[in-house]
Parts: C-alpha cells; structure tokens; sequence
C-alpha cells in the first residue's frame, strides 16, 4: 500500500478502502523494515502520526474539510521548522532546538490534513550534494546502499524512494531539491523564487533558497504545491500572484510546444549514458510533437565559481546567528564573550559548514568584496540574460538533472571542488530564480537518470505539463528501488 | 594564492585547530583560483544582481501584537535569568 502515490492513495481513503491510521501504520511497518539500511530520517514521530492520522480519518467520515493531502504520510526537511518538535538542519549547533511555531509550509501541510510522520536527514545546513555532510549520520541511497542519496534534501529523496513516506519536501537553494530526486529516482521541484514561502525555513542562501515537494509521480507534485504555494504576509520576499490549481496543468500533451535542449549541458564532463538519456528524452518530445530547439547558454560554464562566492557569502551572514546566546549549543564554560562564540561555533559546526562560511567572509572582506562578490554578482546577471534569451524562443528548457548518476559513499569527500561541480546543471536555475522539475528518464547500471525541464519564472504549469507528458508516455517512473 | 586563514576566522568568530587551517588555507586557495575564471568576463558595463526576481520593501503598520510563547522561546536558551538570556561578562 505504502507503494502507491497520494492521488491513488487519497481515493482509497475517500471510498474508505483503508483509513489513514492502517496506511501510517504501513508506513511506519516499512519503516522498521528499510530504515536501519537507509537511514533517512533524523527524527521519527509516530505517536504524533498516529494522532493526526486518526484526526484525519475523523475528517473524512465526517466528509468535512477533506483536502488531497488528507491522511497521506509525509516526511518533512529537517531545516523547515515543526512547533515542538526539534529541528536540527542536521547540525550539532541545533541538536536539541525545539521551535515554538510552525514554518508555514508546515502549518499548511498540517491544515491539509497530511500525516506529518518525521524529519528527513539533509547535509548540514543544506550545504553539500551527498547528504554526507549530516553532522548525524549519512543517508543511503535506496538504489545501491553504497551510493550517496544526493543532497542537500537527500533524506527526503531517500524515503520517498524507499516507500518509508509517500510525499516529502526539500529545499533547494543550488540543486537540493533536483539532485537528490534524479539520484534517487524520483520527481522534485524546485518553484520559482518566492512562490512558497520561507517563513519558519531555515536560511542558508536567502536570495537562492525556495521549498518544493518531493514525490513519486508529477501529479503528486502538483498536488504538494497546491498545498504548499502563495504569498505569507510572515515572508516579505513571497510574491502576492495568484496561485493556480497545478492539477489543471497535468495535461498529456506537449503538441508545439517549444522545447530548447540545451547543448552545452551535454558536453565534456557529462556522463555519457547521461547524456543519451538526455537526448532521448528530447527525442521522444519531439515524437509527441513538440518542436525541439537547440540553444546553447554559454554563461553557464561560470555558473559554480558564481554561486560558490554568492551562495557562502549569504550564509556567512545568515549563519552569524548561531552565537550560543539565546538558542542552540553553547561552549561552556568560557573565560569571555568572544570566547564563547569562537568556541561554539568551532563544536557546533561540521567542516563543509565551516568551509563556507570562511569562504563566504573571505568574498566579503574589506579588498576583495569588489573583485569576487560583486564581480558574481554581475556574472549573475549575465546567466539571467542567458536564460531571457533562450525563453525568447522556448517555452521551457531541458537538461540533464545532474552531470553523473549517485556517486559511491566518500568519493568525493575530500574534494569540495569536485563535489560543487556536480551542481553545474541545477545552479544556474536558481541563480535566476527559476521553476525547474526533475523526473526519471532513464537508468545508468541500474542507477536512476534524472531530465531536468526548466521554465520561466512563474510558469510552473508549463513544466508540470510537459513533466506529465513524459512520464504518461514512459514507464521510469514505475520502476522501485530495490531495498528490502 | 595566499590567504590570511587567522584573520577570515576571526572576523567569522570562528574557531579552528591546526589542521582545519591548514586544509581551509589549501581548499579555499583552490576554490578560489577557479572562481578567477570569472575575471574572463567583462562586467564592466553589466548591473549586478542581487535577487533574481525584483523585490521591494514591504512595510506594515507598526502594531504591537501580544508574544504569548515566551516561555517556549526562553525554554531553547542556553542560560537564562529573570526572563533574559544570560551571556558572560562582557565589562570589568
């Protein structure tokens, strides 16, 4: 049952073929089944589950406040904060933080009716591509154990994958949404800027940080951001637009629609199978009868050196917060304030962590703010150009998720620089702010491919459609990790 | 490349071993030899963009609204006295 998706799950609940309380308990069974391999939650809440579940049930049989999410189990980033329940980011620094409010994507969840069931694993501070960089422990991908699940929402990507949660969210601010899911052979999207909003999320990079829903199917998608989407007068940058039922977006059929491969996404670098796949892909839309494009964007090449100045930057003043003075770990004790905050932040914080904040106050600092800060800061323009252009004659974009399949457990551990370049196709999507959805199509040694489809700010609709079109007209999606 | 690993921590209240600044000196060296690759573009002439999508401020009125979590807020603290967040002694 634990398989199934939340459409298919939800008219099982209406038509009362099983309650919410017997589908989280199946949930929790495969859990004890698959999660001392995989390891992808930080925190389980099953006596909190049990209770919205049977709230839930209480709901449908009074026909009463029924959303699509009603009863559906779903597993939450462990940096979106839950009142009362901790919220670690995976970091030491936030071990025992008990937030005393809800993120409003929660709050919205739990108003749905969704079954809250934990909180997934993530690389700390949602800085890193692998999930191994969890102050906790790593998580495993659900494909090959001893592969990484990707990151930063690599816990997310893990259960969702490994049935042990039907839905989840992810955070993405370089990739942490995209990656994870075409490592682990599920669907993620990453909204435009500002779409969701971030209240209660917390912050790594705030001019590149935006939820989005995590799930088996593109449909699931559509309903997760049904829930998820609209302007919080609590989130100053969410935008006040309308926000449109997603559902009416899933329509098979992407007849003339303009869609750009782009070229320079399938160069050196990219793995070969990777690349067939990718190309694939472009060739059955263009059999479905979309108009395929080739556009190249040649800014892109500078995409990582210009997120890895902006990105740290941001965080390394986001993270100043973390002082040991009214939350989180504190060193004690201290001879002085500075002290304490030295040694704090030194107990607190893991090494990709302190990696980027060092990085982030060095592209800030008296005498180079101009030559690398700024300097990004205008090459970030100049990818948003890149991108104005293409959309002048596609409707959305399309690439590979990620330059290779998961990677082996500690391979590139020891090489920041390598690891950053597996973003180079998800970055510069959120250095322009844009909607971007990645699905399965295709395999690599049994190891899950992901397509990236990228569309203008605003136009989720157009991605979700043409990602139902592929996925009606493919069967990748149906194939299950094989963890037992 | 040679970068001042003593001074970046400090200004970041940051404490490092021996060993981390030694690697930080190393990695950071790296990462920031690639990131001259930018210097290729002339950005003479281009505006810099700090968010993607245009954002102005958004002003509310200026209302007092009761806190009713104070305790749950205090409870997170790591010291706490009367009602405030104790910190050490920051004057002789």
């Amino acid at each position: 049952m634990q398989t199934k998706t939340a459409h298919e799950l939800h008219n099982l609940l209406i038509n009362k073929k099983i309650s919410s309380l017997e589908l989280t308990e199946m949930v929790f069974g495969r859990i004890d089944k698959t999660e001392n391999k995989v390891n992808a939650f930080v925190t389980l809440t099953r006596e909190e589950a049990l209770k919205q579940a049977r709230a839930a049930d209480g709901r449908i049989k009074a026909g009463k406040d029924v959303t699509l999410l009603t009863g559906i189990p779903i597993a939450i980033k462990d940096n979106m904060c839950t009142h009362g329940i901790r919220t670690t980011c995976s970091s030491k620094i936030l071990a025992d933080y008990i937030p005393p409010y809800d993120a409003t994507v929660v709050a919205k969840i739990k108003r749905a009716g969704a079954v809250i069931i934990g909180k997934t694993n993530m690389d700390e501070f949602a800085m890193g591509s692998s999930t191994e960089n969890s102050g906790f422990h790593p998580t495993h991908n659900p494909w090959d154990l001893q592969k990484v699940p990707g990151g930063s929402s690599g816990g997310s990507a893990a259960a969702v994958a490994a049935d042990e949660a039907i839905l989840a969210t992810g955070s993405d601010t370089g990739g942490s949404i995209r990656q994870p899911a075409s490592f682990c052979g599920v669907v993620g999207l990453k909204p435009t800027y500002g779409r969701i909003s971030r209240y209660g999320l917390v912050a790594f990079a705030s001019s590149l940080d935006q939820i989005g829903p995590i799930s088996k199917d593109v449909t699931d998608a559509a309903l997760l951001m049904n829930i998820m989407a609209g302007h919080d007068p609590l989130d100053s940058t969410s935008v006040d637009l309308p926000v449109p039922d997603y559902t009416k977006a899933l329509i098979d059929d992407v007849k003339k629609v303009k869609i750009g491969l782009i070229k320079n996404l399938l160069g050196e670098g990219i793995d070969p199978k990777v690349r067939n796949a990718v190309k694939q892909a472009a060739d059955h839309f263009s059999k479905l009868g979309a108009e395929l494009i080739e556009v190249e964007l040649p800014t892109f090449e500078y995409a990582v050196a210009t997120y890895y100045l902006i990105a740290p930057a941001e965080a390394s003043s986001n993270l100043a917060r973390y002082d040991g003075v009214k939350f989180g770990h504190r060193a004690k004790p201290t001879k002085d304030l500075i002290s304490m905050y030295y040694e704090t932040r030194r107990a607190g914080f893991g090494p990709e962590v302190k990696r980027r904040i060092m990085l982030g106050t060095y592209a800030l600092s008296a005498g180079y703010y101009d030559a690398y800060y700024l300097k990004a800061l205008k090459v970030r323009t100049l990818i948003k150009q890149d991108f104005e252009k293409a959309f002048g004659q596609c409707d959305v974009l399309i690439s590979p998720t990620a330059p290779s399949p998961a990677f082996r457990i500690k391979e590139k551990v020891s090489d920041p620089l390598s690891m950053y370049l597996s973003d180079i196709a998800t970055i510069p999507v959120n250095l322009a702010g844009l909607p971007a959805i990645s699905i399965p199509c295709g395999f690599s040694d049994n190891m899950p491919i992901g397509l990236q489809i990228i569309g203008q700010a605003f136009a989720e609709e157009i991605i979700l459609r043409a990602a139902f079109t592929y996925e009606q007209n493919t069967e990748w999606h149906k194939s299950k990790a094989p963890v037992e | 490349m040679q970068i001042d690993v003593e001074h970046i921590a400090r200004l970041a209240r940051l404490g490092l071993s021996e060993e981390e600044k030694k690697t930080f000196g190393d990695q950071l060296a790296a990462i920031l030899t690639y990131a001259e690759n930018l210097q290729k573009l002339d950005t003479a002439a281009v505006p810099p963009t700090a968010h993607a999508i245009p954002l102005k401020n958004v002003l509310r009125e200026d209302k007092a609204i009761p806190c009713t979590n104070v305790e749950a807020i205090l409870d997170n603290a790591p010291e706490v006295e009367n009602h405030m967040f104790k910190v050490p002694k920051i004057l002789e």
